[in-house]
């Protein structure tokens, strides 16, 4: 938070006495693009989204107005809006802050989001290792319930919507949109098939749309100051490519690894990786140097050191053989970190976290981890890492081999840990060593 | 019907289908494990992984990027489905190398082998050799899964298709998964064993060997069973089966998928419960007894393995041409008095015979149905979360209070050849017959108490039983019958479905087959040919005139015999 040039939006309020209380909220302008939104109508609501060029800040950068476009027509009974508050991809916790220290800016956005799909019921699933979030967004839904912004007719208007708190079910795989909803409903929290998408047979079998808590953050800012204002941070959309949608908006960028400021900091979209160390988390900690970054949360793999320069915006990090953005987890490794540990932690944290459905992502995760302890153990073998290279190809990186995109995540940092770090692996296994640390933080 | 090209075969596929079910009309396999066609999507093991396209108005054909499971591709006009790709054949050798990580390779103990998919994918599909160099996972085997299931822990695939069964068809969920990746287990919940009444489709619907019956476990190796194709008789549903035997014994029966009967399941009822007709009670020789100067003095026909010189006598010569003498000298006597029981145990071409033969030799002679064995009432599933029935439109199985397998087949040819079905509890009320013939064949005891003091001491008992009764005691003539897995003929079932049943085994002792019994006793020539017969009776009989196509084929011809219940519910 210490860019001068940037003056920060959704990160505006943090720090603030009492930030999280309705009446600070009210005092610094809230719920004014709620009034808004309700007098404009629903679709007018989602047009402004949809210009905005506002896209899903959960991971896989959705735009968010075209998703609340594909809700069927005409329909009869409930839509449903389900929040993604299950924030557990490692490194990240940018929704945490947004809860705990500001919960009404996202409640608001929930609101103005429920008008715009014409939900009735809002589902906020939230990771249950959120303890203070659950209290501070109990209490805050509390507030809102007493001065009519739920319930029936809010702010006077026609609108009815409630909230229900869900805490979640202690797994990553909750996070995926589908494995979050059979979550919700009290199943397995298994990732469906698709078609059908969400958006047409989701929770209880109605039409429901799945938002990230940062983009419901985004949208009361985009209401009031408007799409124009959004648009003008970011990075404009490729004139060269009809398929990229831009990286407009603010972003929450999550620092953690090796840096001697670990934190939160929001930025326009598009700071490379190597400003974001230097600038905002004070550098690489000792005075080291970055051997590796992850761009945005695990699974997205590794950029190496001369990657640095990279623009962190939704199309950058897959320049350079990433996944994509993800999260906006920046993860630092420093030179003094073996990759081979680093890519055993993070295999062990797929292994333990892959919900068990599809056989490719179930086995395939277990085995490289396997491999993996075998090579620290001292045992590999230089024919390990083509192995391991052949394993993540078939789990995710052939599309379609699994049902949800785990696979994929879990594939991606075998894939260019190996691709980008080889020698360091073939170096580690012919010299014969043996990890000094065992036991790795992290998943167990 | 949309055309759909298989690796280049066109074929007509059907609107409905997945990917699989058009590859399979075109002779192509695509390898599954989860898929089933009577359960719920899930599209996990990813077997099923192939190539679709489509084939434009203009004849080019766009393949899609990706690999699709064949399980959840619903097919249109002009789907192109590759099977035989680089990519694919990559795709299955993956999925099976990364199957049997963790599997224990125990082939040379497991019941599964020779019908195990994996075995069989694998052997078709996969690579000799597994790069795994760690040690597997070793997890616990569990007994505690069902009466009649256990569950091998390690050779589990998880495509939980029991799981799914469980919730799906049966409604009594007890399987579930419990933990989560690579340790992930099949489970009941404590003290909740899955004990309900389908349960035992649970290790047929196991495409490996994790799931096994307690029942046949380490009984037989699947590759010496021969299998017949059959039907359960163990109520009216009349479950398609295969009975599995060898030598003569038979070791299990096996659901056989009929859409047009009971769909792809059968219950434990019937499959366990064919256990009697091994039993060594049996009635195994046929028996006279002379009754001169009123003392009675029984003689066991020699059987032909006895000793002395009959060794090898037919003991069934003389014991049939006395039965008919006897039969005649009392329809002399009295014909009206002369009543024929008949068992809805008996196939259509067997009561025909008796029928036939009977009302020939005179037609006062007097036809009546044997007792009809009912218990509780009609079982229904998928069971609801407090054990009650499912809606009518939502029924997957039932299991019939009606426990045999052919009342309506009895009674149309009792129809026919006495106008109407007398009930044995009528006559024995009137208390007006001399002589009987009773015919049983029941897996239960049948003789009641009303039966046995009705029929008391008439001038001629013939009993044609499995087992000794209160009347074989003093009967006559006794003569051994077949089980069901001895018959060949007609069943037909409650919704007038009229199945061919085979004959896998060969009757214990002397005993024989009612039809073989009948063949012998009304002196017709030649051996009993099912087919041939059932033309005869489809000629004869109007109500059984779709009998005359003679084979009823894999599935069974609808008969058209009135009912009030609706077809396959």
């Amino acid at each position: 938070m210490s860019n001068t040039e940037f003056k920060p939006v959704l990160l505006g309020r943090v720090g603030r006495p009492n930030s999280q209380t309705l009446e600070s909220y009210r005092a610094d302008g809230g719920y004014q693009a709620l009034a808004k939104a309700l007098s404009m109508a629903n679709t007018d609501v989602i047009e402004v989204v949809k210009s905005s060029g506002l896209r899903g800040r959960g991971g896989a950068g959705f735009p968010t107005g075209l998703k609340w476009t594909f809700l069927p027509k005409d329909v009869n009974g409930p839509i449903y809006l389900c929040i993604n508050g299950d924030e557990s991809e490692p490194g990240t916790f940018n929704n945490r802050v947004l809860i705990e220290e500001d919960p009404h800016q996202v409640l608001e956005g929930i609101v103005i989001s429920s008008f715009a799909t014409r939900a009735t019921t809002a589902y906020f699933y939230l990771r249950y290792e959120y303890g203070r979030c659950y209290r501070v967004l109990k209490k805050a839904i509390d507030e809102m319930y007493a001065n009519n912004l739920l319930g029936k007719n809010i702010l006077g208007s026609n609108y009815s919507l409630d909230i229900h708190l869900h805490r979640g079910a202690c797994a990553y795989i909750c996070g995926e949109e589908t494995g979050l909803i059979e979550s919700l409903e009290g199943k397995r929290a298994w990732p469906r098939i698709k078609p059908p998408f969400p958006a047409i047979e989701g929770a209880f079998r109605r039409p429901t749309v799945v938002n990230n808590v940062e983009t419901m953050a985004c949208i009361p800012h985009i209401l009031q100051k408007g799409p124009e204002w959004f648009m003008s941070m970011g990075v404009a959309k490729d004139p060269n490519n009809p398929r990229d949608a831009g990286s407009y908006g603010p972003k929450l960028y999550c620092i953690s690894g090796h840096v001697n400021k670990p934190g939160l900091v929001e930025l326009p979209m598009g700071i490379s990786a190597r400003d974001l160390i230097d600038k905002h988390a004070g550098g690489v900690w000792k005075g080291r140097k970055a051997k590796a970054v992850v761009p945005g949360g695990i699974s997205m793999g590794f950029m190496t050191e001369k990657e640095l320069d990279t623009p962190l915006d939704f199309n950058g990090p897959g320049r350079v053989g990433c996944l994509g953005l993800g999260t906006a987890a920046v993860i630092v490794i420093d030179d003094q970190t073996s990759m081979v540990d680093v890519l055993y932690n993070a295999c062990r944290f797929f292994a333990h976290e892959s919900c068990g459905q599809c056989t490719p992502c179930r086995e395939g995760t277990a085995w490289s981890t396997k491999i993996l302890e075998r090579i620290r153990a001292g045992h590999g073998k230089l024919s390990d890492i083509d192995l391991l290279l052949e394993i993540s190809n078939s789990i995710g990186t052939i599309p379609g081999s699994t049902i949800c995109g785990l696979a994929d995540g879990a594939a991606w940092p075998i894939k260019t840990a190996i691709n980008k770090f080889r020698p360091e692996f073939e170096e580690y296994i012919t010299s014969g060593r043996k990890s000094e640390s065992r036991l790795l933080a992290g998943a167990h | 019907m949309p055309k759909v090209i298989v690796n280049d075969i066109e074929v007509d596929a059907d609107p409905k289908d997945n990917c699989i079910l058009a590859a399979r009309k075109a002779g192509v396999e695509i390898p599954h494990y989860c898929w089933h066609e009577a359960l719920s999507v899930v599209a996990s093991c990813r077997m099923c992984l192939v190539e679709v396209g489509e084939k434009k108005p203009d004849g080019t054909i766009a393949m899609g990027p990706k690999l699709v499971p064949g399980c959840q591709t619903p097919i249109k006009e002009g789907t192109v489905i590759k099977t035989n790709t680089p990519k694919v054949k990559t795709s299955q050798q993956l999925t099976l190398e990364l199957l049997l990580l963790n599997h224990p390779l125990d082939c040379s103990i497991c019941d599964q082998a020779g019908e195990c998919y994996l075995q069989d994918y694998t052997y078709k599909y996969g690579k000799a050799h597994s790069r795994l160099d760690e040690p597997k996972l070793q997890r616990e085997d569990k007994y505690h899964i069902g009466e009649q299931i256990a569950l091998f822990t390690d050779r589990c695939v998880m495509c939980t298709r029991c799981v799914r069964f469980t919730r799906e068809v049966a409604g009594t969920a007890e399987l579930q998964v419990v933990a989560r990746g690579s340790h992930e287990e099949i489970d009941v919940f404590p003290e909740t064993p899955c004990n309900n009444k389908l349960a035992g489709n649970v290790v047929d619907l196991c495409p490996v060997g994790a799931l096994c019956s307690k029942d046949f476990l380490y009984k037989k190796r699947v590759w010496w069973l021969k299998h017949a194709d059959s039907v359960c008789t163990g109520c009216s549903t009349g479950c398609s089966i295969h009975i599995d035997q060898n030598e003569d014994k038979v070791y299990r029966l096996r659901p056989r998928e009929n859409p047009l009967a009971q769909g792809h399941f059968m219950c434990d009822e019937g499959r366990f419960g064919f256990k009697y007709i091994h039993d060594e009670r049996r009635l195994l020789s046929p028996k006279l007894v002379s009754s001169t100067n009123g003392a009675a003095s029984s003689s066991v026909v020699g059987s032909s393995k006895g000793a002395g010189g009959a060794q090898f006598a037919d003991p069934w010569k003389d014991v049939l041409a006395t039965t008919r003498a006897k039969i005649k000298e009392a329809i002399k006597t009295d014909a009206r008095g002369f009543v024929a029981v008949l068992s809805p145990f008996m196939t259509v071409e067997e009561a025909y015979l008796l029928s036939s033969y009977l009302k020939q030799l005179d037609s006062r002679v007097r036809l009546v149905m044997g007792p009809v064995p009912m218990v509780g009432s009609d079982d229904m599933y998928p069971k609801g979360p407090k054990g009650e029935a499912p809606e009518a439109g939502r029924v997957k199985f039932t299991i019939r209070a009606e426990k045999c397998p052919n009342r309506l087949g009895v009674e149309a040819i009792l129809r026919h050849f006495e106008g109407e079905v007398i009930s044995v509890a009528q006559v024995v009320a009137k208390a007006d017959a001399t002589a009987w013939y009773f015919v049983g064949g029941y897996q239960h005891g049948w003789v009641t108490e009303s039966i046995d003091r009705g029929v008391a001491k008439p001038s001629l008992l013939i009993i044609q039983d499995l087992f000794p009764s209160p009347l074989s005691e003093r009967a006559d003539i006794v003569l051994p019958s077949g089980s069901f897995a001895e018959r060949d003929g007609t069943y037909i079932n409650h919704s007038g479905l009229a199945q061919a049943v085979h004959a896998a085994i060969r009757s214990p002792g002397d005993a024989r087959a009612d039809s073989r019994i009948f063949m012998e006793l009304t002196e017709r020539t030649g051996l009993f040919n099912a087919t041939a017969l059932r033309k005869e009776i489809g000629n004869a009989i109007r109500a059984l005139s779709a009998l005359s196509v003679g084979d009823l084929g894999e599935h069974g011809v609808k008969i058209g015999v009135a009912t009030k219940e609706p077809v396959l519910a």
